[in-house]
């Protein structure tokens, strides 16, 4: 890391969401914080309900009732978004943030023409002429690979495959030049082959103009091709974050080792497979102190507390008992 | 690898280009005889409502052209000066009722077309913002709507028409009054429905206003269902001033719709001059058959769980 401070694009810090339900108060989002720096692209994963979607929903500014942004900053590059008006931040939506969402057979409004839906995201934010958005809507469509855009622009997406409404709810995205993506698990519905020429171009497009991306999965190794930083998110709170590098080959929470372990490709052929036992506990009924203790094959009665948040170089970690040998456990695991 | 992504989304594209929304649309709907033989009789009874005062062989609202000494006669007889034939006869002011049919017939599609035009609109907005603003805004429109439901829907217009005394602009007020609540009810559990949709979200993402996303996004997709009722409802309509005039809260007398004639004839059922009623009563019904037809074919065309294909 050199000295010369840039300024990440997005920092949030301590960003507590909560829903009011019933029987309780759902912690849906604890305490998280993390940046992203221009160009940079930060995976954020976790099982389904850690709270990844809602981390995204909170930048945006979604949040619907019952949920509730209750603490913590959300600074897009020196702005704090919670201080925004409706109407100020609906600004910022669509125009310096995007969001890329996970279904591509929904994401596109069905009664209208890719033109419409284009040129409408251009003009909702620019002042420019109909015939100007248009043009910026087919060059964003170049952009993303789309062959013969004048022909694609007048047609409905129900003449699209996955892959390629996909591409244009990148393009979309990509309209207005923001400074941030966020993109919700934008490859799970997709096949293999798709996914990776998506995820290059997203990357290629990434670095080419400087935009800081944030990319939620479940994939551990979409994150392991794509990401430079990482994030580990379970039951509300980040358990383990930094480079990829250093969370997916050197895991310390146990959380993490046990995403990893979890992955089939780390298994020999005929080997059982591995698993995290349990499940993901209910956000309304967390166990106290650290909540993976639980599922926890390291748990002692110290986990009982709150883990402290302990930083090593870019590393951040919440737990009692790091693992410090867990990529030989993954070794030996592979070759019992 | 890239390039047979893109041919082959190509040929996908060129197999639909080859049937547009439109045209599909159409080839289900006449693929039903009997729908078809629906749709061409609204056509004919549209037709010639609209073009009433040149085909009718008299102008029935012209009390110069009418004669009371051609009164009740039957279908077939002819006026004094044998000028004119009466195909289906007179009524008891000697008004030939081919020619009020034809005018009746066209003063109840305006009335029922404009009522449901207007009905709609109001139900459709006040149900897409119940949808899409939840909280009070809901509670108050769709308790609005539950309460006018829970009336019959005569009742609720022969009460406004008491207070309000006949009249077209008047009974158009009155059923636009009992139908509203039908189009917010659809239109709110359509909206609901949409609304939980990724695309929803995806325009609030791009920044655009809450009152572009509900016109613009919530609204095409939630159309739909409410052609079909505002279709059926059209019928209803026509149908509930036919029996408002006939209870004689309706239209004036000067004008008479098809309810208004019929209710004239009525006292001349037993005396065998039924062609005063019936006729009238016939006109009506095959109106409102053929509405229906049409509707149901588009309630079966619109709704995809009930496409066969």
């Amino acid at each position: 890391m050199t000295m010369t401070k840039i300024v990440p694009t997005l920092t949030v810090q301590n960003l507590q969401m909560h829903f009011s339900a019933r029987d309780g108060i759902v912690k849906a989002v604890e305490d998280v914080s993390f940046s992203v720096a221009p160009g940079q692209i930060m995976g954020l994963v976790g099982e389904s309900g850690s709270g990844k979607s809602m981390t995204a929903y909170s930048i945006m500014g979604l949040i619907d009732p019952p949920g509730k942004i209750v603490g913590g900053k959300i600074l897009l590059k020196d702005q704090d978004l919670r201080d925004l008006s409706p109407q100020a931040m609906r600004r910022i939506r669509g125009n310096r943030i995007a969001m890329i969402f996970q279904d591509p057979m929904m994401t596109l409004n069905p009664v209208l023409r890719i033109d419409t839906q284009m040129i409408e995201a251009v003009l909702a934010h620019q002042k420019v002429s109909k015939g100007e958005a248009r043009e910026m809507a087919r060059d964003a469509l170049v952009r993303v690979g789309i062959a013969s855009p004048d022909e694609r622009l007048i047609a409905y997406p129900h003449q699209f495959s996955g892959g390629m409404r996909q591409r244009v709810a990148i393009a979309i995205a990509l309209l207005n030049k923001p400074d941030l993506i966020i993109c919700d698990e934008p490859t799970t519905a997709l096949d293999v082959t798709i996914q990776g020429q998506i995820l290059y171009e997203m990357q290629k497009l990434c670095r080419e103009s400087g935009t800081a991306l944030i990319w939620i999965t479940h994939d551990l190794s979409v994150i392991a091709g794509l990401a430079d930083a990482v994030c580990v998110m379970y039951a509300g709170k980040i358990v383990e974050s930094g480079t990829v590098q250093d969370v997916l080959g050197q895991p310390q929470h146990p959380y993490t080792y046990g995403l990893i372990a979890s992955s089939p490709s780390r298994n020999l052929p005929g080997q059982p497979l591995r698993q995290i036992a349990g499940m993901t506990p209910s956000l309304l009924n967390l166990p106290s102190g650290c909540a993976f203790r639980t599922r926890c094959e390291r748990a002692t009665s110290v986990c009982e507390n709150t883990p402290p948040i302990s930083t090593d170089g870019a590393r951040t970690l919440r737990c009692f008992h790091p693992m410090q040998d867990a990529i030989k456990l993954v070794a030996e695991a592979n070759h019992d | 690898m890239m390039n047979t992504v893109i041919e082959s989304a190509e040929t996908t594209k060129s197999e639909f280009a080859e049937e547009t929304p439109f045209k599909r649309f159409t080839r289900n709907f006449f693929s039903s005889k009997i729908a078809t033989a629906g749709f061409i009789t609204l056509c004919l009874i549209v037709l010639a409502a609209i073009f009433a005062s040149v085909i009718a062989p008299q102008n029935p609202y012209d009390l110069t052209q009418i004669d009371i000494m051609d009164s009740r006669l039957a279908p077939g007889g002819q006026n004094i000066d044998h000028t004119l034939t009466y195909l289906l006869g007179t009524d008891e002011q000697g008004r030939d009722m081919l020619s009020a049919i034809l005018y009746g017939v066209r003063i109840s599609i305006i009335v029922g077309v404009v009522s449901t035009a207007i009905a709609l609109l109001i139900g459709l907005t006040l149900g897409l913002f119940a949808a899409y603003f939840g909280g009070r805004v809901e509670s108050l429109i769709m308790r609005a709507a539950d309460i006018q439901l829970s009336f019959p829907p005569i009742l609720v217009a022969l009460i406004l028409l008491a207070l309000m005394g006949p009249g077209t602009s008047k009974i158009v007020i009155a059923l636009v009054a009992v139908q509203w609540a039908y189009y917010a009810r659809t239109a709110r559990s359509a909206a609901l429905v949409e609304r939980k949709k990724e695309y929803i979200e995806a325009a609030s993402g791009l920044g655009l206003s809450p009152l572009r996303i509900v016109f613009r996004h919530l609204l095409p997709n939630c159309l739909p269902p409410l052609i079909v009722i505002a279709a059926l409802q059209v019928a209803s309509a026509i149908s509930l001033e036919a029996t408002l005039s006939f209870l004689g809260l309706g239209l004036s007398v000067t004008e008479p719709s098809l309810g208004l004639l019929i209710a004239n004839g009525f006292d001349y059922m037993l005396s065998g001059k039924y062609w005063i009623s019936v006729f009238p009563g016939i006109a009506l019904l095959v109106t409102v058959v053929a509405i229906n037809l049409v509707a149901d074919q588009l309630r079966d065309v619109l709704n995809p769980r009930l496409q066969t294909q």
